[in-house]
């Protein structure tokens, strides 16, 4: 999909310009008043920028030297919003009806995978009001997918819920990822939820696209580690080897390994881990005796500083040919081991934090 | 009570039911008008529609009898197209009624669609439905307990109604005589036992209608 949207407001100016894959979660992340609402109304046809383009599975939504703007209604898109929006005057059952007879769709199977998809089937006798923030919210997404939208766009689904409804949530919603095949906007300002299931990050800043790619690669940038504050750090795509008897767990990547502490995931399932710049070390020989237990061979690929005074940030290339790495270290120690591009590393990882 | 007196509340109940009716047909779009626009005559509009507030109904009940009358614009225009004039009909009651009653009709109206927000709309358009299907399927139903209030509002206000009638429609037994004129009649004559009859009545319909209002605003949470 491809849009370009540009609105100017008293004291705040959107100018937008995306290219985004046919699938895939993309986050929209950035700071509360830096654009990213906006540019989902714009999606959404709830906002109209007087000179905006917009397609969608190459079909155009709007393209105004043209004279073309679908209305909301007109739009096969799916909007999910941070508070519970279920009509209050019809049951669970009438809100996820409410856009399939407005569609044609009738209770076929798909309407019962996605009863089962999102656990609601116990929940569609009963009235919005009588249901928890993460129920309500999930027959939000529900009523939304049963329209079979081509573009799914979500406005910060879990702030308004506390944690541990997020984290009820949460399953749901990588369930989710691996289920649609269509495009999903998902605005958030929380990186943990971004890491945890975003595919692409575009990160907003003042109404600009500051940056947009691959999460990896976005979360590896050492130039924008001001964006995600003391948050910054790596994620990688790991898959399962073994449980050794010493109780670590051995998961692979391309071009090397790691370990963590133990974990009950089979042999052979992926999972994403996130490493904080923070936890990264570098040393430039191998020290066996220490504690850590993963010591990776790597390389500097740049070297910025950091978004807190004194600290620098090191993008590094895992093995040969491997992932990014983002080490967090002191402008003193940067001089003293000559940290620079091109220099072949250890890095010292103190923890891996199990994403999904 | 004697003959009279039931003929003045047939005559009441019906004007009373027919004005409800078209106030709510006329005051659902001004209402609905009011709570989206971004216009600048939203403020002369809101103004206007509530001015029957503040006015005394003689005035009101003046204006309408000499702009419905013989030499007034409307009149004129009736009479261009051969309408019957209004001033000491039924129809005109109706017409002095409707435009009496409508702030208490709009307003609550108005109120009901201003705290649904406009997320609902929204989200039923992200559904497909077309603005007009939101506003039928969302917003109206959304909007219930506001209907409720001002249908019984207009209703009640319309019975109690006494000036504006007097002015535009006279005091014409089984057209144009309605229950507060006749109690007025009654004491004029000085029937006080008649008037007794109705006035109390007046009295205990009310107070029945305002128990409705307020019981039921608290048992549904429509305060909200």
């Amino acid at each position: 999909m491809e849009a370009r949207f540009h609105i100017g407001y008293p004291g705040f100016t959107l100018d937008a310009e995306l290219i985004l894959p046919a699938s895939g979660i993309t986050a929209l992340f950035g700071p509360s008043g830096s654009g990213k609402t906006t540019i989902l109304r714009c999606m959404a046809g709830l906002e109209r920028s007087p000179e905006g383009f917009l397609s969608v599975a190459d079909e155009t939504w709007q393209d105004e030297r043209r004279g073309i703007f679908l209305p909301t209604h007109k739009r096969p898109l799916g909007l999910v919003f941070q508070e519970a929006s279920l009509f209050s005057h019809l049951s669970v059952r009438g809100n996820l009806q409410y856009g399939m007879k407005r569609t044609g769709h009738a209770e076929d199977e798909t309407f019962e995978a996605m009863l089962d998809l999102l656990d609601i089937r116990a929940l569609a006798g009963r009235m919005p009001d009588g249901l928890s923030g993460g129920e309500r919210q999930r027959v939000a997404i529900a009523r939304a997918l049963l329209t079979r939208p081509r573009l799914l766009l979500m406005d910060e689904p879990l702030a308004a819920l506390d944690l541990k409804r997020k984290l009820e949530i949460l399953p749901y919603l990588e369930k989710l990822h691996d289920e649609l095949s269509i495009p999903v906007i998902y605005i958030s300002h929380s990186l943990d939820e971004v890491t945890r299931f975003a595919d692409r990050l575009v990160l907003i800043e003042n109404g600009r696209i500051a940056a947009n790619g691959p999460l990896t690669e976005i979360l590896a940038r050492p130039d924008l580690s001001a964006a995600f504050a003391g948050e910054a750090g790596a994620v990688l795509e790991t898959t399962v080897v073994a449980h050794e008897a010493s109780g670590i767990t051995q998961l692979k990547f391309p071009g090397g390994q790691i370990y963590i502490a133990g974990n009950a995931h089979a042999p052979g399932s992926r999972l994403r881990c996130r490493i904080k710049a923070s936890d990264v070390s570098l040393a430039l020989r191998k020290h066996t005796d220490t504690s850590i237990l993963n010591l990776l061979p790597a390389t500097v690929l740049a070297v910025a500083d950091a978004d807190t005074p004194g600290h620098a940030l090191a993008q590094l290339r895992l093995g040969d040919e491997g992932p990014l790495l983002l080490a967090r270290i002191t402008e003193h120690s940067r001089r003293a081991l000559a940290v620079a591009p091109g220099l072949s590393v250890i890095a010292q990882v103190k923890s891996v934090a199990i994403l999904r | 009570m004697d003959n009279s007196s039931l003929i003045a509340v047939w005559l009441t109940c019906k004007l009373a039911t027919l004005t409800t009716v078209l106030l709510l047909l006329v005051g659902t779009p001004i209402a609905w008008w009011l709570a989206n626009t971004r216009s600048r005559l939203k403020g002369p509009v809101g103004a206007v529609v509530s001015l029957p507030l503040v006015l005394p109904p003689t005035v009101l009940g003046f204006y309408l009898l000499l702009s419905f009358g013989p030499h007034g614009f409307i009149g004129q225009t009736m009479d261009a197209l051969h309408l019957q004039r209004l001033p000491f009909t039924f129809a005109g009651l109706v017409v002095a009624s409707v435009l009496y009653s409508l702030p208490f009709v709009v307003q609550p109206i108005q109120n009901a669609f201003e705290a649904i927000g406009k997320r609902p709309l929204e989200v039923a358009a992200s559904l497909r439905a077309s603005p007009c299907d939101a506003f039928f399927s969302v917003a109206l139903p959304l909007a219930r307990p506001g209907f409720v209030t001002a249908a019984i509002l207009g209703f009640a206000h319309t019975v109690g109604e006494f000036g504006v009638v007097l002015m535009m429609g006279g005091n014409i037994p089984g057209k144009t005589q309605v229950l507060s004129v006749k109690i007025f009649d009654y004491v004029e004559k000085g029937e006080y036992a008649q008037a007794h009859w109705l006035a109390g009545g007046m009295v205990f319909f009310s107070f029945v209608v305002l128990l409705l209002l307020y019981g039921g605003r608290r048992r549904a949470g429509w305060s909200r």
